[in-house]
């Protein structure tokens, strides 16, 4: 850890800069680039993505789909999502994508969380869950674009695909990519996966995929994990990858201007408090206002018992 | 325990022998001390607060980091985030039956708007100035609407961002807007129990009535014109009776 930690960039819930003394000694941004039209749902990288982490899904059932499990769990990291789609010509088009977590440059989760050091950012853009400080509340879910975190039911900790940062950082590619027969999936710098990226697209436009593009929502800063899509208009066909995903306002206002303006709210009602007391002091009763009392008091009594001896 | 009896309209008398109905055959009157809360009322304050405060530290933790460090107090993160919602639900608990208690007292009234029109003379201790009290003034009252609110507020939102247990039950949109209106509940509540507290500290006595559960006729007449008013009237008419 001693070390890894000045590789961290962003940590959640952490308000002062992270160790700096490394950055901009060549750092570079890492990528997984998905190319969904080479890929053939045979679900390697799903089996991969289990051995090497060592998760093992509950059995499920089938519906009659090939998609398997049936969403992303705790236990379930990345998962080959099967949309089958008619296009404007009539025919059938099986999208595929493998789906899991985006590793966000701008990351929704990490803004999210409320515990120190729970969520962080690599310097080489990888998002990772250091679950032994997570404290289960699940803001992660509320603040990913792209419905990504588990909180699971054994533990109550958020888990989610680590793009193997620990293979990573000893220079492996990850699991998922090692496994991929077609291609599909790969692995390396940004830059080189843009360009990669660029060189399929050019290919697929050439074979009438008109609309074909890349994947990298600049809502959320880019992503480093990136799709090639035959449709990048229309990246909702792909089992709803959103259009533009970005981290909800509502999110960046909760966990950015409503708390340096909440504690300063709080602080401010005390200290005006304090200040008036100090300046106008207490609203305090004396003797007066006993005399007084007790003068209403009598005239109250008396007026009840003339009124009661009336009564009769 | 006599101020356990219910209403609450008993007014003691100073020395042994002089009651509030000699009084009206001209004996010396003196009134010692009013009841303003009975002990179930007390205990049922001092629990909401208890509940309130544990509530506040645990949400706070959780709210900014620079706060985090409160959790520490319930055991750590997870035990923090296992016990914030049970201890609002508490809360809230607790203050359904503090506010059936209260209801009917805070009704706004135009005298009422009349004394918040005049919250100059307020917060310079000219209440003379002002208009009569009943048992709560308009501030009080502004309180217990505003705690209204926020409690509901919270209870509401509490349970849809309540991941163990609902949360997965509601939309993603629905659990960031209730998020973000917990905040603010929480933060309007922990304002207002701020200028609550000092409230309490400035107007002398106070304290007193909340923990002893009495104050002086002074008191009463000082802050509470008509509720004092009230109360001798109705000690007066009890002791008639009797």
């Amino acid at each position: 850890m001693a070390l890894q930690s000045l590789d961290i960039i962003r940590r959640s819930a952490t308000t002062l800069p992270e160790p700096q003394i490394r950055l901009g000694t060549g750092d570079q941004h890492v990528a997984k680039l998905i190319d969904t039209t080479k890929c053939i749902g045979c679900k390697a990288c799903q089996v991969a993505c289990m051995e090497w982490n060592d998760l093992r899904d509950e059995i499920g059932t089938n519906t009659g789909h090939y998609q398997n499990p049936h969403d992303l769990s705790a236990s379930s990291w990345t998962l080959m999502r099967f949309a089958e789609v008619e296009n404007t010509q009539g025919d059938l088009e099986w999208l595929i994508r493998k789906d899991g977590c985006m590793h966000c440059q701008d990351p929704g989760c990490l803004k999210a969380c409320p515990s120190p050091g729970a969520i962080v950012q690599y310097a080489n853009g990888i998002v990772d869950f250091h679950e032994e400080n997570c404290i289960g509340c699940g803001y992660c879910i509320t603040g990913c674009p792209f419905d990504i975190p588990r909180i699971s039911k054994k533990d109550h900790k958020a888990y989610k695909c680590t793009l193997c940062s620990d293979r990573v950082s000893v220079g492996l590619e990850p699991a998922c990519i090692k496994a991929c027969p077609t291609g599909a999936l790969v692995f390396g710098t940004k830059e080189d996966m843009k360009l990669h990226a660029a060189e399929r697209i050019e290919d697929l436009k050439s074979r009438g995929f008109d609309n074909a593009g890349l994947y990298d929502p600049a809502g959320v800063s880019g992503t480093h994990v990136m799709y090639v899509l035959h449709h990048a208009d229309q990246p909702e066909l792909y089992s709803g990858l959103p259009q533009d995903p970005h981290i909800s306002p509502m999110v960046r206002l909760w966990k950015g201007f409503s708390k340096p303006l909440g504690l300063a709210a709080m602080a401010m009602t005390a200290l005006f408090g304090f200040f008036h007391f100090v300046r106008v002091g207490p609203n305090e009763t004396d003797g007066g206002d006993e005399a007084a009392a007790n003068e209403m008091a009598r005239s109250t009594a008396t007026s009840t018992s003339a009124a009661a001896e009336k009564a009769p | 325990m006599s101020d356990t009896k219910g209403s609450g309209a008993t007014v003691t008398s100073g020395a042994a022998g002089h009651s509030t109905g000699e009084a009206g055959q001209g004996s010396p009157h003196r009134l010692d001390t009013l009841v303003r809360y009975s002990a179930n009322d007390r205990t049922n304050h001092w629990l909401t607060a208890i509940a309130f405060v544990l509530a506040a530290l645990s949400g706070l933790a959780m709210f900014h980091p620079a706060l985090f460090g409160l959790s520490g107090l319930f055991g750590g993160g997870p035990w923090n985030r296992i016990l914030h919602p049970f201890i609002g639900l508490f809360m809230v608990l607790a203050f359904v039956f503090l506010a059936s208690r209260m209801w009917s007292h805070n009704s706004l009234q135009p005298r009422d708007w009349q004394w918040m029109r005049q919250i100059r003379d307020v917060v310079v201790n000219r209440e003379d100035r002002l208009p009569e009290v009943g048992k709560y003034n308009a501030g009080q009252k502004l309180l217990f609407w505003v705690l209204v609110i926020c409690l509901a507020g919270l209870l509401l939102t509490g349970f849809v961002i309540w991941r163990a247990y609902f949360a997965a039950y509601f939309p993603i949109d629905v659990v960031r807007i209730a998020s973000i209106v917990h905040a603010v509940c929480a933060l309007v509540l922990i304002c207002s129990i701020i200028v609550h507290i000092y409230a309490a500290i400035w107007v002398k006595g106070s304290v007193h009535a909340m923990v002893r559960g009495t104050v002086t006729p002074g008191w009463a007449w000082k802050h509470h014109r008509a509720w004092f008013r009230e109360m001798t009237h109705a000690a007066n008419s009890r002791s008639r009776q009797d």
